[in-house]
């Protein structure tokens, strides 16, 4: 067992912010077009963090010309450039689910250091 | 088709230099001692007989502890014979380690599957089951009909029916091989192996 957490734990990516659920985070993508490499960013809130170790993952969502568009990244995966937080929020449950029933105003997550 | 004797570990995921992950199995592969060299002319074969593992004194036989002292080697716990290694290239004693597998080779991987207990038809033979709904009250699992009527009045044997399901020799092939670390006598293969953790397993290229 110690065999199989040593293999994986070089590979875990210990870079990266603390971020939790509710959070906007700004994800650099590495993208590789034919030769190129470039970085696409993907902005939004953070609505679940699941799994741990190397396989643990997290969705963000966002809405982009009004449709609702969900992107789950391996927190580990060597293809994020960089994760910025852009604000915390304020959130009451860790899974984020029922803002995909909701829109509009209805669908904005509160700021957490607001007074 | 070299193969070698190994302990499955677990399963994890890596990811690739391009950002890919993959499901691996991770085995520990040998070392493993030449403990027999079968031939020809004196077995009808060829094979080498190769050895994993430490065993205590205690565990063994005298005739056992005799054979290992006369052969210079530490008592192995697991021994298997593996065809089509070239025996000329080999003697008694020689070490085999994972090194003999590289990355992108596609290997088999043969072991003991886990036990499941007494299983019913459509766990254990993927028969479809009955109907959920229109009156059928207790054919949800049920096998349905197994034979005919008056002729032949019995069952054919080797009929599928319920049973004991797993605990039997099972050989995944095609499985590729991801990763070599040889410091660590580790291979990992993409996807699942049979067997649970522990399982000692043979890998063959």
């Amino acid at each position: 067992m110690d065999k199989l957490k040593e293999i994986v734990e070089e590979q875990i990516r210990t870079d990266h912010p603390n971020f939790k659920s509710g959070d906007r985070v700004r994800v650099h993508v590495r993208v590789i077009e034919g030769e190129k490499e470039r970085i696409q960013i993907f902005e939004g809130n953070v609505i679940s963090i699941r799994g741990g170790g190397i396989s643990k993952t997290f969705t963000v969502r966002k809405v982009s010309s009004g449709v609702g568009v969900e992107r789950v990244f391996p927190f580990s995966s060597p293809k994020l450039a960089k994760i910025e937080v852009i604000r915390e929020g304020k959130v009451r449950r860790a899974k984020l689910y029922y803002l995909r029933n909701l829109s509009g105003k209805a669908a904005r997550i509160k700021d957490k250091n607001v007074r | 088709m070299p193969g070698m004797l190994a302990k499955k570990l677990g399963m994890t995921n890596i990811y690739s230099e391009d950002g890919r992950a993959f499901p691996v199995t991770v085995l520990e592969v040998g070392p493993c001692n030449v403990v027999a060299i079968k031939t020809k002319e004196k077995d009808g074969y060829e094979a080498l007989q190769l050895g994993f593992g430490k065993k205590k004194e205690k565990h063994l036989s005298k005739p056992q502890i005799e054979n290992y002292k006369k052969l210079k080697l530490t008592p192995s716990a697991y021994l298997r014979e593996f065809k089509s290694f070239d025996i000329s290239e080999y003697k008694i004693g020689d070490v085999i380690t994972a090194d003999i597998f590289e990355e992108d080779d596609v290997v088999k991987v043969s072991a003991k599957s886990k036990g499941k207990g007494f299983q019913g038809v459509m766990k254990r033979h993927g028969f479809a089951g009955g109907q959920r709904t229109h009156g059928q009250g207790d054919r949800e699992r049920a096998p349905g009909s197994i034979g005919q009527s008056s002729y032949p009045s019995r069952v054919f044997k080797g009929m599928k029916m319920g049973g004991r399901t797993g605990h039997k020799r099972i050989t995944t092939s095609g499985l590729k091989v991801v990763k070599v670390i040889n410091e660590k006598n580790l291979v990992l293969v993409k996807g699942s192996v049979p067997g649970a953790i522990n399982t000692i397993v043979e890998i063959k290229k």
